[in-house]
């Protein structure tokens, strides 16, 4: 049986040495290829993610090590009256800020996803808010809200609307709505740009199918169009609202968190206490307070991506 | 004679071995505490007296380079100097120099990583309590601080305070001076207010001045102090209102809270009478925006640096001309209680160069290297060594002068406490000013203010 010689042959001029088996071996060339990437991963992401956790738990201050404090700065942080208006800032910033985000940015994108003259152009310049470092438009902001100088005012107290001044970031209530306003405007484009490539992927033929069923713009949008967008909606949303509870550049250009601490959010706290104050542990655990709340945030968008 | 702007000679200086030479000579040096060496040296100068005899230099280390860490200039002939001067110490060492920038609320973090990784530059020009935030990481510069005290006519007494670490029992930093913050007014509306427009005249007690604004205000031209996150301008104005009523935050212990006082109680009473005066909008105020406001003509009277007048100066010369300045009048506790931004100088102990560094720094805080960085500053620095009070940019422009005794005036800010990582974090967290702020803008009353700063500070000084 010549063949079956042939095969024997074969593999006795083969010898399988120990790197061969190991590349044979899926699993283990698997292992091999993943592991660069696995590296750059634990030096770069788990490596400072755990080293923050670790910090949270010691009372660790600039140039001193610091000692494991269990839940120490959790309690204290809880007791402490600016911690809780943080929590309460971070809150109403996060939420009326997205809400707003969503609706105008929904808006937006259905009005530019028609077809009209220069589109593409008003799709590049909606974008512009986007693109502008935030560093740059928060300190236009920060004019636009001085309380002696503000653009606003002048124009209202130009046309007769107003006598007096605006305390934009002087009062406590108004300077929180001031902040959330700049957000607003810096983060449509995100949910508009987003919103509106999901637009177009929706099938024409569903909207002809809708028609034909006698549906009128209202019913194309509710039983079509939003079903259709959900999913990425809610990605979207989920995405905006782990980044607006993380900013830290237009509170820090336009109040330093305050007046006397009523805008500050996780983050400008976190850095005013760790960095300016050196309380490395505690600023740690201000930060770690966000984790649930993202890892959430993370969950539930992971949910909707995979129901895609 | 006094040091002043002149050039002399460039060889003398550098490369001698202490010359104990002229009448202070031996006995100070030795003496380990800078207590006992402050009154020693006060003891057997006259203040103020300069000692050119007096020589130090430190044996630079072979090879050795250095890397600076700075606070970006407040004006534009800052750097361009400090470079020069720098190259002029390479010259004669051979020791390369190389200077980073960071804008001035930026360079405690930078120096804060330097500190807890162990590398970084050399020598760090900072502000406030930063060396002893980390002293036990600095090279210890008593020799030096010594040196200058006995050659220059002593520091000033807030010097050693922010100089001296008493954990470590040495001078763990070198004072470099204070950006100074004086009251700045329109004169034709202080005369127009009933008020002689001389800095000389100006109101020297809170009633007088409360009196002042009040008029000023009653003419259409209110005054305005941040009440904001103004790291400069809130803090200098709120911690000297605080003082001049005999109020502090903390006792010389460093633990114990008295915040709780009649004298606060007055401070921010008065507070709010002085707060009738302002524009409307100071609560949202940083740094900046009392600049503005001044320059417009919004605001009769502000407190500010040097930078108000330089930037009318050059764009609003009416404005320059109209313009003085008088320093902080005094309330009860009958002295100057003012708070300037203290920088100073402090070397890492990862240097391989100490040396190298000591020499660095003892270079550019002698004669004639330092009149001619503080002269080209315009006046934007004030000095911490009394044989500087006669430099020409002190005599160079009378508007200037208000500016010159910053240093002469002032309390450290962790007053009556020391500088250390609790005063720094009381500061960097704004307790003051909130306080201050809160009581003044009716948003707490004066009562509910100050419980809210004392629970702030006993959890800061005690927990």
């Amino acid at each position: 049986m010549p063949s079956v010689q042939v095969t024997t042959a074969a593999r006795v001029v083969r010898p399988a040495g120990l790197v061969g088996r190991v590349l044979e071996n899926h699993h283990a060339l698997g292992v091999m290829m993943v592991t660069p990437a696995l590296l750059i991963l634990a030096i770069f992401l788990a490596y400072p993610f755990g080293l923050g956790v670790w910090l949270s738990f010691t009372n660790a201050t600039i140039g001193q090590a610091g000692r494991f404090v269990g839940l120490g700065n959790f309690r204290y942080l809880l007791g402490d009256s600016v911690f809780r208006v943080v929590v309460l800032n971070t809150t109403l910033y996060a939420a009326a800020a997205v809400v707003c985000k969503l609706v105008l940015g929904f808006l937006l994108a259905l009005l530019v996803n028609r077809e009209f003259r220069g589109k593409r152009i008003v799709r590049a310049i909606m974008l512009l808010p986007w693109i502008v470092p935030t560093s740059l438009s928060a300190l236009v902001f920060y004019w636009i809200y001085d309380p002696t100088f503000s653009i606003i005012t002048w124009a209202l107290r130009r046309i007769g609307l107003l006598h007096g001044f605006i305390n934009y970031l002087g009062d406590p209530n108004l300077a929180r709505a001031s902040l959330i306003a700049a957000n607003i405007w810096r983060g449509i484009p995100f949910f508009a740009i987003g919103l509106l490539a999901g637009l177009q992927t929706v099938s024409p033929t569903l909207y002809e199918a809708a028609a034909i069923d006698g549906a009128g713009p209202w019913q194309k949008f509710w039983f079509v169009t939003w079903p259709v967008l959900l999913p990425l909606t809610v990605v979207v949303t989920v995405f905006s609202t782990i980044m607006t509870v993380g900013d830290f550049q237009l509170i820090w250009i336009i109040t330093h968190g305050g007046p006397a601490n009523a805008t500050h959010l996780f983050g400008t706290l976190a850095y005013q206490r760790a960095i300016q104050g050196g309380f490395i542990g505690e600023g740690a655990a201000i930060s770690a307070f966000v984790l649930p709340v993202l890892v959430g945030a993370v969950m539930v968008s992971f949910h909707y991506l995979r129901r895609e | 004679m006094q040091p002043q702007d002149r050039e002399r000679p460039a060889g003398g200086l550098t490369r001698r071995r202490f010359l104990q030479a002229g009448v202070a000579g031996a006995t100070g040096l030795a003496l380990s505490g800078v207590g006992g060496w402050l009154k020693q040296a006060l003891a057997q100068l006259p203040p103020g007296s300069y000692n050119p005899q007096l020589q130090l230099s430190f044996p630079v280390e072979p090879g050795a380079s250095l890397r600076i860490l700075r606070w970006s200039q407040f004006v534009s002939t800052d750097q361009p100097t400090y470079e020069r001067m720098a190259q002029d110490f390479t010259r004669r060492t051979g020791v390369p120099v190389r200077l980073e920038y960071e804008a001035w609320p930026d360079v405690q973090p930078k120096a804060a990583a330097a500190a807890n990784v162990g590398a970084g530059p050399d020598i760090v020009l900072g502000f406030f309590d930063e060396p002893h935030l980390w002293p036990d990481k600095l090279v210890p510069v008593t020799d030096l601080a010594d040196y200058l005290g006995r050659k220059y006519g002593g520091w000033f007494p807030v010097a050693p305070q922010y100089g001296h670490s008493a954990q470590m029992g040495e001078w763990i930093a070198v004072p470099i001076g204070a950006p100074g913050s004086c009251l700045n007014y329109r004169m034709s509306w202080v005369k127009e207010a009933g008020f002689d427009p001389d800095p000389a005249k100006f109101p020297k007690t809170t009633d007088e001045f409360l009196r002042l604004c009040r008029s000023l205000k009653s003419r259409g031209h209110p005054t305005g102090f941040a009440l904001g996150k103004a790291v400069g301008d809130a803090n200098s104005w709120c911690h000297w209102l605080l003082w001049t009523f005999g109020a502090h935050a903390v006792g010389p212990d460093n633990t114990t809270i008295t915040l709780n006082a009649p004298e606060t109680v007055n401070a921010l009473e008065y507070g709010r009478q002085l707060f009738e005066t302002m524009i409307p909008g100071v609560a949202g105020w940083l740094d900046p925006n009392n600049n503005r406001a001044f320059l417009a003509g919004e605001v009769a009277l502000t407190n500010n640096g040097i930078s108000i007048y330089f930037a009318a100066k050059n764009d609003f010369p009416e404005v320059a001309a109209d313009m003085n300045h008088a320093v902080y009048p005094q309330g009860p506790a009958g002295r100057p209680t003012e708070l300037h931004s203290f920088s100073q100088a402090y070397i890492f102990k990862y240097t391989r160069y100490p040396n190298a560094a000591k020499e660095f720094l003892r270079f550019m805080m002698e004669d004639p290297q330092y009149p001619r960085w503080i002269n080209a500053m315009l006046g934007y620095v004030s000095h911490p060594l009394r044989a500087f009070t006669n430099l020409a940019v002190w005599r160079s422009d009378p508007k200037a002068v208000p500016f010159r005794d910053a240093v002469a005036r002032m309390l450290p800010h962790s007053y009556q406490g020391t500088p250390g990582p609790k005063s720094a974090r009381a500061l960097s967290e704004f307790v003051i000013v909130d306080m201050v702020a809160d009581a003044l803008t009716g948003r707490r009353s004066v009562r509910d203010a100050i419980l809210a700063a004392e629970a702030r500070l006993k959890r800061i000084y005690e927990g």
